[in-house]
């Protein structure tokens, strides 16, 4: 196998980026309390202290990646990368923890060590670098499941077993270890709440659209209006109805309705989810052949079993693709519904937020953005799953024709 | 089998058929023939209410397609179309036995009838089988498309431009397997084509449609020896209506009862157009003429096929000999 020398542009930002970073920002900062900002502690300053032999490690391994990326991308080098970037994501955890570890030890109990600027953008570039890596390997859907799920499952024993116990962001999490599971349930049962009556309304209206063209030019307009209205306005909106609703009708006080709290967080979301659903739908119903329609109906489909047999299993793909836009984007907004007490781990985020406690608010935003994640690889997977085999199968045999010999006039033989 | 009696349809103030009258008796071989716009493919989608029409009845088995619940209706007729429409996400199994399925056959019978479907198809079925529609060539579809409409052996079956798509050797194949089926199977066909060849070829009656009105129903002997009107001379091709002629007829008709000449012999059943050039190429004025078996059953003399007077009663004996293939 021969390495040559080629230009990576990704590679090339991506290493930009983090020298710049390396050499400019603090890797880590130690404060004297959670309210201070702390004083800075560099990369290189790792170099001689109590972490050492892991700082020195994750700096050979960042020295390697940083040359990798001037080579020609074959899939060894790839693998190379994506390996060397994997490793010194959790190296860069590991540094991290350790250095804490040795800050609570030798310090008061007050101090604080938090994650500093060079230690994010490392974070952020050795992804996207493993990202691209993954990308141009053209890996299979399970292949990169699984190296996610391993991922996960890595960061999760680290945060689990302690090692990262004296950083600050952890710390702030052993103060709310009680509320915050139940912010990360109340989190997803926001975002599943809204979900299911978006799709039970979203996916008919978009079967309707479908049907009867006229809709389009009435519905999309008020669809798109609600996109526009800006959230935080949206729930002010939803507050005085639903009060009013509450007033009038006990049962539904009783039933947890009311202006404030989860009911206007879900009606927004499902609100904001209904237009990519809506979407989805109607470019998934669109690009069913009209002939296959056609066929089904001339067979004798009935108008339930055309949609079910034939327009929905083909429709699934672009529809489920929809229902990905709309459910991770319903994962970020339902951060914003703690403003009007809907609970969920925007809560935490608005509490360290109020307070000027950075690690507080990373503790609420870190989680959201790995549920984004997550619900995204969900939807992709599901997405592959509904892919009718017949887009998934190699062609094998495109031509093979052993019939048509019979096309000769019949009197060629004899002649 | 099917009657249109006085039909009439029209897309608001603009009238597409009217007073449209044709009888369709069992087992026949029904070719629509006529221009964009004609109404030949409306006619056809009326005949399973793909298409409602206005004015007048439509029989099927003498009683109106509207008593039957549309879902019966169509069960009982294949329905294929130009661009065959198979369900991508379904194996050539699952796309044949669509309406099998619907009609709720059990697992095995529908096996088989896959099974007879794809033989009678010539496609090996343990091959295609399990093949999706994206995997065969646009001819093999075809042929699936074709086989999916005769699936639950329907009493009628509608076709739609089933060739319009295929390159001329797949098509002329084609043509011939469906000629084929339907002299095996004795299935009344309804096709729409726009290909004067095609309805020759295929057609037992033609109907030339224009501007919503049938202008000739015949047989394709009768629609090019007699044509109604100029219409039907130019839609049929004015100058090569003669060539046209011979190939609608059988050496064997023609020859004489004559002992065999030297020199090389066509099937019986060749078509006077083939042999006309056969000789022609050959340089002979006679050719020897011999059966299946290949026993000689005499000598066609070129004089014959261009002398009015020679061959003018074996011309009308030809013409019922063609209505009842």
């Amino acid at each position: 196998m021969r390495l040559g020398l080629q230009f990576n542009p990704v590679g090339a930002v991506l290493s930009l980026a983090a020298v710049v970073a390396v050499a400019a920002m603090p890797f880590l900062r130690v404060a004297a309390n959670r309210m201070v900002s702390g004083e800075p502690v560099y990369l290189w300053s790792l170099l001689q202290s109590p972490a050492a032999t892991l700082s020195t490690l994750l700096a050979a391994l960042l020295l390697a990646l940083l040359m990798s990326v001037a080579f020609k991308p074959t899939r060894a080098v790839l693998w190379l990368q994506l390996g060397v970037a994997s490793i010194s994501m959790v190296l860069l955890l590991a540094v991290a923890g350790t250095y804490a570890s040795h800050v609570a030890a030798t310090q008061s109990a007050y101090a604080r060590t938090s994650l500093g600027g060079a230690w994010w953008v490392l974070m952020v570039a050795l992804w996207l670098l493993a990202q691209d890596a993954l990308r141009n390997l053209n890996l299979g859907l399970r292949l990169r499941t699984g190296l996610l799920a391993a991922v996960v499952l890595l960061v999760g024993w680290m945060l689990g077993s302690g090692w990262c116990n004296d950083l600050s962001i952890m710390k702030e999490y052993a103060n709310r270890s009680d509320t915050f599971a139940t912010a990360a349930m109340q989190h997803m049962l926001i975002v599943l709440l809204a979900m299911v009556p978006t799709l039970l309304i979203g996916v008919p209206l978009g079967w309707w659209m479908h049907k009867v063209r006229a809709t389009q030019q009435s519905l999309f307009p008020v669809l798109n209006v609600i996109q526009t209205i800006p959230s935080i306005a949206l729930f002010g909106l939803l507050m005085a109805p639903l009060a009013w609703l509450a007033a009038v009708f006990p049962a539904l006080a009783q039933a947890g309705i009311s202006g404030v709290g989860m009911a206007p967080g879900v009606i927004a979301l499902t609100l904001y989810a209904l237009l990519p659903v809506v979407r989805g739908t109607l470019a998934g119903l669109e690009q069913v052949p009209s002939s296959v329609v056609n066929a089904a109906r001339g067979m004798g489909m009935s108008a339930t079993q055309v949609f079910t047999r034939v327009e929905l299993p083909l429709a699934l793909p672009v529809l489920l693709g929809g229902v990905r836009t709309a459910t991770v984007s319903a994962v970020g907004l339902a951060s914003v519904t703690a403003l009007i007490g809907a609970g969920g781990l925007g809560a935490i985020m608005f509490e360290g937020l109020f307070s000027s406690a950075q690690d507080l608010v990373l503790l609420g935003v870190l989680p959201i953005v790995a549920l984004s994640v997550l619900t995204d690889t969900f939807f992709k997977v599901l997405v592959k799953l509904a892919q009718p085999a017949h887009n998934t199968q190699p062609n094998t045999m495109p031509n093979t024709t052993p019939n048509t010999a019979q096309s000769k006039p019949p009197g060629a033989a004899a002649l | 089998m099917i009657e249109f009696i006085n039909i009439s349809k029209s897309y608001g103030d603009v009238s597409v058929i009217e007073g449209l009258n044709l009888h369709i008796a069992r087992g026949e071989f029904v070719v629509m023939i006529g221009a964009s716009g004609s109404g030949k493919s409306t006619v056809l989608k009326m005949i399973n209410r793909l298409e409602p029409h206005d004015g007048g009845k439509i029989l099927f088995n003498n009683e109106e397609i509207y008593k039957f619940k549309i879902r019966d209706l169509r069960l009982r007729m294949g329905y294929a179309i130009q661009s065959v429409g198979l369900f991508p996400h379904w194996t050539v199994e699952r796309n044949i036995a669509t309406v099998p399925h619907m009609l709720g056959w059990d697992k095995p019978k529908i096996s088989q009838r896959v099974t007879e479907l794809l033989e009678l198809f010539q496609l090996d079925p343990a091959l295609y089988r399990t093949r999706y529609p994206h995997q065969l060539s646009g001819g093999q579809q075809q042929r699936i498309g074709v086989a999916r409409a005769l699936a639950a052996d329907p009493d009628v079956l509608l076709m739609d431009e089933p060739f319009g798509a295929l390159d001329p050797s797949t098509r002329a194949a084609l043509q011939q397997e469906i000629k084929r089926v339907h002299q095996a199977s004795g299935k009344t066909i309804v096709l729409v084509t726009h290909d004067i060849e095609e309805a020759l070829l295929l057609a037992t009656k033609i109907v030339v449609l224009d501007e919503g009105r049938v202008v000739q129903a015949d047989t394709p002997l009768n629609i090019l020896a007699q044509p109604a009107n100029d219409f039907v001379v130019d839609f049929v091709g004015r100058s090569d209506i003669g060539i046209k002629l011979l190939s609608l007829q059988q050496a064997q008709h023609l020859a004489r009862a004559e002992p065999a000449l030297p020199g090389p012999s066509l099937p019986a059943h060749t078509s006077l157009r083939e042999a006309v050039s056969m000789m022609a190429m050959q340089q002979m004025s006679c050719i020897n003429v011999q059966d299946a078996s290949g026993t000689h059953a005499g000598v066609l003399h070129v004089s014959d096929i261009f002398d009015k007077h020679a061959a003018h009663g074996k011309v009308a004996a030809q013409t019922t000999a063609m209505a009842q293939p």
